[in-house]
């Protein structure tokens, strides 16, 4: 809240949210979450839930939560109703805001005020004398994100003030945007870096545009339109974007306003990010590491380093633009092996995190935190000489053969840096000799000629010949969910008749 | 002057600048600013002018420090006095500027 009530002091009335023409100031801003926080409070209520999609009231109903002292809790709208009441009624109790039109999905759940949002909206219109009556509690719980869990139950990360604060004050300088500055969100509410964009662009005084439902064509209108000039994507949307601007051909008016675009929540294809490099030559590209659980962002891959990777004939610099980059300042990274030792120099291993921004929390569940305050990741990695940290995936994801442990990342940045390949994935399925075997979906692109001999071949070269695939599948395309995270065990089902039963 | 909790807000009584605690040593701080004792904000507000020695203002926005970097504090209200403890003036924590990354 005091990240917001200090916007609201330095640039009151500069558009924080919406269109230049009449999207709402910093000091309407200031205003509705006041004016939200008042609603808490005469309810009650113990959480405030979101099953909505990103809209002008967002920014509002997160600060307002703040102000009010209580959680906001953002959930998945798209889940299929049985689960979205499952993870209402874990919050309760709550007010939940639903998307307009909707609040017959929440409907009857015990401790659950169900308004609509449009109707909400109208009543926070009202103005009042807005006193700061807010109180900044580092303890406070700020939000709970409900993380896409592929197995059992999902659990909720706990943000507490003092993780979002602290990644916001390491990160952002405070109205460091230009007034013509625009950010464009198009990640979801539910998701820690639609959370993050709103901290992080409302502390640095830069303009809110939100697109609700991704689309290639509606986003790249937007930045022309609105004059945007940062924006954050996940690989399958810049995927989209780049394929989109290609096909405007030579013509392609580009997007000369756009000067930083940022990037993560999950593997990027090579091919993706230098075709994007190439048809967007001005724009500065930021490539993102973060978890729900570090408060977003932990490391980066800067504009310069991107330019830098791409121009050298150095590989182990060239191999970086399949980096995230190296840590913020107030993060510390360390490579673990299984028992938790710290892994030689260049080895993968988990990724271990600590920073005041790192939560590890889970409600119900306490800390995952060691006793040094390290939160071990789960996502697997290493580092290089120069401190380039390498994510090669989930550690639940390496593949296990003949006793040798494999991790499907460093197959797949082999297989994406083919010309002829648009997507890869590596898998383990059941092998009665070997414990697994290794599987790897390819999609290749269309007009491209590419057999599975050649991709294997490839692969023995670039590693060791025991992370050669034993069957390469050529598919369509791969499952991702709406966030651009890839969908291992959906594959590893659609593909299951290749193991052995 | 009490003890400076993490949270708590203090308002100059000679400018306009008002600061939140990000963090701070334990037990009691001697903050000032423009060389006057700060207190509770959300008072009567401030009369007199700082001190000139300790005028070059607070910036909004940004943190200060002391030499142990054990006393951290945000501004959240500009103002022409400085910010000190017990007659040192804190210094501003530069950060290292940072592509926006979301």
């Amino acid at each position: 809240m005091m990240l917001l009530e200090m916007a609201a002091g330095g640039f009151a009335d500069r558009v924080a949210v919406g269109s230049r023409a009449d999207g709402l100031t910093f000091a309407d801003l200031f205003g509705r979450a006041a004016a939200t926080a008042d609603r808490l409070r005469s309810v009650e209520a113990g959480h405030l839930v979101l099953a909505d999609v990103s809209s002008e009231a967002l920014p509002a109903l997160l600060f307002g939560s703040s102000w009010a002292g209580i959680p906001f809790v953002p959930l998945n709208y798209r889940l299929p109703d049985g689960e979205l009441r499952m993870l209402a009624g874990r919050v309760s109790p709550a007010l939940a805001v639903a998307q307009p039109g909707t609040t017959g999905r929440l409907d009857g759940l015990d401790g659950l005020g169900v308004v609509d949002r449009d109707v909400m909206w109208k009543e926070l219109q009202t103005t009042r004398s807005v006193e700061p009556d807010w109180r900044f509690e580092g303890e406070d719980v700020a939000v709970l994100l409900f993380t896409s869990g592929t197995t059992g139950d999902p659990k909720a990360a706990v943000l507490r003030q003092r993780h979002l604060v602290s990644y916001i004050l390491g990160s952002v300088d405070f109205g460091s945007a230009g007034e013509e500055e625009a950010a464009l969100v198009s990640v979801p509410p539910y998701h820690v870096a639609g959370i993050a964009a709103i901290l992080s662009n409302v502390f640095a005084g830069r303009r809110l545009l939100q697109l609700p439902t991704f689309e290639p064509g509606a986003w790249i209108d937007l930045v022309r339109a609105e004059g945007v000039t940062s924006a954050m994507v996940v690989p399958t949307m810049l995927a989209r974007i780049v394929e989109h601007l290609e096909a405007e051909g030579p013509g392609s008016p580009g997007l000369p306003t756009l000067r930083a675009l940022s990037y993560g929540g999950g593997r990027m294809p090579q091919p993706v990010i230098e075709k994007a490099l190439d048809l967007l030559p001005d724009t500065r590209f930021v490539n993102a590491y973060g978890l729900t659980e570090t408060s977003s962002t932990v490391a980066l891959l800067g504009p310069d380093e991107h330019r830098a990777a791409v121009a050298s004939d150095d590989p182990d610099v060239r191999r970086r633009l399949a980096s995230v980059g190296r840590p913020l300042p107030g993060i510390e990274v360390s490579i673990r092996d299984g028992a938790g030792a710290e892994a030689p120099d260049r080895e993968p291993g988990d990724i271990w995190l600590r920073g005041e921004q790192v939560s590890g929390e889970y409600r119900g569940q306490g800390s995952r935190l060691t006793a040094e305050g390290w939160f071990p990741t789960n996502d697997g990695g290493w580092l290089d000489d120069e401190g380039f940290l390498f994510v090669t995936g989930r550690i639940d994801d390496v593949i296990v053969k003949g006793g040798q442990n494999i991790s499907p990342g460093e197959i797949e940045e082999v297989l994406l840096r083919h010309p002829a390949v648009a997507d890869a994935a590596a898998i383990g399925l059941p092998d009665r000799e070997w414990g697994e075997r290794i599987v790897v979906a390819v999609v290749a692109y269309v007009s491209a000629d590419v057999s599975a001999d050649e991709l294997c071949a490839l692969v023995r070269h670039e590693l060791r010949s025991n992370r050669t695939p034993d069957h390469v599948e050529f598919l369509e395309g791969l499952p991702y969910n709406d966030t651009g995270k890839l969908l291992r065990r959906v594959l590893r089902e659609q593909l299951a008749h290749l193991g052995d039963a | 002057m009490p003890e400076l909790t993490p949270g708590s807000r203090w308002a100059s009584q000679v400018c306009t600048t008002e600061v939140i605690v990000v963090r701070a040593p334990d037990g009691d701080v001697d903050l000032e600013c423009g060389a006057s004792p700060v207190v509770a904000a959300g008072g009567s507000g401030p009369d007199g002018s700082p001190d000139a020695g300790a005028a070059d203002g607070s910036l909004l926005g940004k943190r200060y420090v002391d030499g142990d970097d054990t006393l951290e504090l945000l501004c959240t209200k500009p103002g022409d006095g400085s910010l000190g403890v017990g007659g040192t003036l804190l210094g501003l924590k530069e950060a290292k500027p940072l592509p926006a990354s979301d």
